[in-house]
């Protein structure tokens, strides 16, 4: 049925300074449609998004809707055309009412007055479409997200939207929430809106999208019809693993078998927090590197982010050495001689201005307190020593740390938790973004400091390099830990097939 | 040796104003000793610039982390007020104990809005720029309030060793603020805290306290700088005490070559961008230039620092250098 099609994509490509974001992406969206678009960080996603509606010019690449070639400068006018996007963050006004938001730009007027009582009584009759009762006489802040998202998808919907754009919609919603939204997004289907839809969620995807497309580093890997695209198969594909290679490969040779016993430094018992991670436990013995796989926004980052207390967990407790301890904050985990290497290196980890020897002995200097400052010389012998201990280039602790290399500013955040001696090292995603010979190095770097007995706890995307230094592996999907694989049981296929795995009770309900 | 190299841009401008001043008066430099107390233009350049200098000397820390503290005109005021209302009736150490404490409680409120309440300072200190002069007028009952206090007026026009005693003040408070904060820890965590808040906090920074404690030491310089005012006219003037000074304190910071977005900070180059301006007040009044010519100049010298840091301008001389 060619006539099915809406929206047709032919070689869309866009580099950032030379770097080849998207490489000629070609993509169909069919009338009532819903199409995932899936992918691992990095593979091109929110640049396709971002390229097909016109935030950001397009290098090539052509785009028809409706048979018509379009070639929209901006968002707003990608959604005159008929194309509309409702990001994560809601792109609304919540200091305005929901009418006005609804309306904006486009407000019923008399005279050049804005009719409100006219513009109202619309708005209520368009969200009632949506299933949504309520004041639109309130400011839309007061709303939760959820209903917010709602009245954003009212919005584009109503600005005659014909290709709807939802970008990890589902994100920061709850069970009940995602069915809400799911109810809409079905009837919007069934009026023939095609609807794209970017998920971290796997049993979202299965449970309501008709077709798959999965991008890898920035090119079009397939696009299959989700019935027909097995879970596993799915996770294969988003990371880039040829399965059949994956099952013929054996256990890692160069990975050496330790001995079990270590005395567990870390325990966490049920650790979670209501919306942001299903409660987890793990273990972390000295000498030990316990992996943590799970796609992107698998709670991964979030179960790291709880244990070293830069988010406050609601439940579950963590015990050190088998006596309970009161994580508040990261002051109270760097007291307990813990150490955290965020992923954002950039906007969590370096401090750009100060200088690489500053931003190595932070940490320490932290938890020392203002009023013990080491000396210049001690500071000098620290960042010196590890320094060349790291080999971070170029030598000189004097050089704001903003001008090194990524690489580099990744040794000398590991370094500045080193400095203070941790026992128990928490590392996200070390080798993101750093080149090959930094990335070796990084990886010797996490087998020696274990051997010297540090626990480690290591996020990582790269599943290679998880089995290579991993002595046990949990993985993580949809916030919650779902398996736990160690010794000989750590391998590839083991991890895909966890992380693939359907989930016993569906966390999202069929409607009724 | 280094400090005096990052500073050069800062001295020859302080250097260029004196010559400018010089220029259009020219008994400038003439210094004289006079009932053991030096007086001169070159003299009263420091003595007036004095209490800009001590806000200047808090300012650059609370810009140092990102903030920004427009009430300490304001807290000038109250301190100011507190000093004269009590200096007949109370010893001096008493009358400043409560002066100062007044200026320091002011600015813990600061630091509570900025740091607990997470009001952005801009607005959470322009609360008490607004309410302060309002707070100091309570405490005058809306009159000048006049003392008599030796003591109290020794601060403002006495002497050390011939160096007039608001600059004594400035000096002492110069080295104190220097030993708190590059003698301890709180300088790095200072500017740890303006480059990347986020990431201070998960390397065990408590950024919270380091909030507090800037506007704290603002607060209490602020006061420091209103007893000096005070004991300058022998009064309190609830309705002009430090009106507008906030700004010339912003000034000076941002002269010290300091970011306003935070992080990177120097005490001494603060003090000395206050002592420029004060230059370029003294020069305008001594010219015979109508003295509402002052804000153009300030405007102006505004202006150039921006445009000296500004990012755009800096590849433009690039681009200019280049062929």
């Amino acid at each position: 049925m060619p006539d099915s099609i809406l929206l047709t994509v032919r070689g869309l490509s866009k580099s950032f300074a030379g770097h080849q974001a998207l490489a000629g992406v070609d993509f169909i969206l069919r009338r009532g449609e819903i199409h995932a678009l899936l992918g691992e960080n990095g593979a091109g996603k929110s640049t396709f998004i971002k390229t097909l509606t016109g935030v950001v010019r397009r290098d090539a690449g052509e785009v028809w809707l409706d048979g018509a070639p379009i070639a929209p400068r901006s968002a707003e006018a990608a959604a005159r055309a008929g194309i509309a996007t409702v990001y994560q963050e809601v792109g609304l006004l919540p200091n305005l009412t929901v009418a006005q938001n609804l309306f904006l730009g486009r407000e019923p007027t008399r005279f050049g007055l804005v009719r409100t009582r006219e513009m109202r009584r619309r708005a209520t009759a368009l969200l009632a479409d949506f299933g949504l009762s309520i004041d639109v006489g309130a400011p839309l802040g007061r709303y939760p997200v959820a209903v917010q998202h709602l009245v954003a998808i009212a919005r584009a919907v109503d600005l005659s939207a014909r290709a709807l754009i939802l970008d990890e919609p589902t994100a920061s919603l709850d069970t009940h929430e995602v069915t809400v939204l799911f109810g809409v997004m079905r009837r919007l289907a069934e009026r023939g809106i095609g609807i794209v839809f970017v998920t971290h969620f796997l049993e979202q995807v299965y449970a309501i999208t008709d077709r798959i497309t999965v991008l890898r580093n920035g090119r079009l890997v397939t696009e299959r019809e989700t019935a027909r695209f097995p879970r596993l198969e799915l996770v294969h594909t988003m990371l880039g693993h040829d399965l059949a290679e994956t099952e013929a490969r054996a256990e890692p040779a160069d990975r050496p078998s330790r001995n079990e016993a270590g005395t567990p430094v870390l325990q966490a018992e049920g650790l979670g927090k209501a919306g942001y991670l299903r409660p987890v436990d793990l273990t972390v013995a000295s000498g030990e590197v316990v992996g943590l796989a799970g796609l992107l926004g698998s709670g991964r980052t979030e179960t790291a982010r709880l244990l070293f207390g830069a988010e406050r967990a609601d439940r579950g407790r963590i015990r050190l050495d088998g006596k309970p301890v009161r994580i508040a904050g990261p002051r109270d985990a760097l007291r307990h001689r813990f150490g955290y290497c965020p992923e954002e290196r950039k906007t969590e980890g370096i401090v750009a201005d100060l200088t690489v020897r500053e931003n190595i002995v932070l940490a320490l200097q932290a938890r020392r307190g203002p009023f013990r400052p080491l000396g210049r010389a001690a500071q000098d012998r620290i960042a010196r020593d590890f320094i060349a201990m790291l080999d971070i280039r170029p030598p000189d602790p004097e050089r704001p740390i903003g001008l090194l290399s990524g690489g580099n500013q990744q040794k000398a955040l590991l370094a500045r938790w080193l400095a203070t001696e941790p026992r128990l090292l928490i590392l996200d995603e070390p080798t993101r973004g750093i080149d090959v010979g930094a990335h070796a190095e990084i990886i010797r770097l996490i087998r020696r400091l274990c051997d010297e007995g540090l626990a480690l706890l290591v996020i990582s995307s790269e599943l290679e390099e998880i089995v290579t230094y991993s002595d046990r592996v949990i993985v993580m999907r949809d916030r919650a830990q779902v398996a736990e694989l160690a010794g000989s049981a750590v391998d590839l296929t083991a991890i895909l097939r966890a992380i693939a795995a359907e989930a016993a009770p569906a966390p999202v309900p069929e409607p009724a | 040796m280094r400090a005096l190299r990052s500073g050069a841009p800062q001295l020859l401008a302080f250097a260029a104003v004196l010559l400018a001043d010089r220029l259009a008066s020219p008994q400038f430099l003439a210094v004289h000793l006079q009932d053991g107390r030096l007086f001169g233009s070159l003299v009263d350049v420091f003595n007036r610039g004095a209490p800009v200098a001590l806000l200047s000397l808090g300012m650059v820390l609370v810009v140092a982390t990102g903030g920004i503290d427009l009430s300490v005109g304001a807290v000038m005021a109250i301190a100011g007020a507190v000093a004269a209302s009590l200096a007949d009736t109370y010893p001096l150490p008493v009358v400043l104990a409560a002066a100062l404490g007044t200026g320091l409680a002011c600015g813990l409120w600061n630091g509570f809005l900025v740091a607990s309440l997470r009001i952005r300072p801009i607005v959470a200190t322009l609360i008490l720029m607004v309410a302060g002069r309002g707070i100091a007028q309570l405490i005058t009952e809306g009159r000048i309030v006049t003392f008599a206090s030796p003591d109290l007026a020794f601060l403002g026009g006495g002497a050390v060793l011939g160096v007039p005693m608001p600059v004594v003040l400035v000096l002492a408070m110069l080295l104190l603020t220097l030993a708190l904060v590059r003698g301890s820890a709180l300088g790095l965590m200072i500017e740890a805290t303006g480059g990347n808040a986020r990431a201070s906090a998960l390397a065990g920074i408590d950024t919270r306290a380091v909030t507090v404690a800037v506007y704290a030491w603002s607060g209490l310089c602020a006061a420091l700088a209103g007893v000096v005012a005070a004991a300058d006219i022998l009064g309190a003037d609830a309705n002009n005490a430090g009106l507008w000074l906030e700004l010339d304190a912003i000034l000076a910071v941002v002269v010290a070559g300091s970011s306003l977005l935070g992080g990177r900070f120097s005490l001494w180059l603060a003090v000395l961008g206050a002592f420029i301006i004060q230059a370029m007040n003294t020069g305008i009044l001594l010219s015979g230039l109508p003295p509402e010519l002052n804000l153009v100049v300030k405007a102006a010298v505004v202006l150039v620092v921006l445009l000296v840091q500004s990012p755009r301008l800096a590849g433009l001389t690039l681009l200019l250098r280049k062929p």
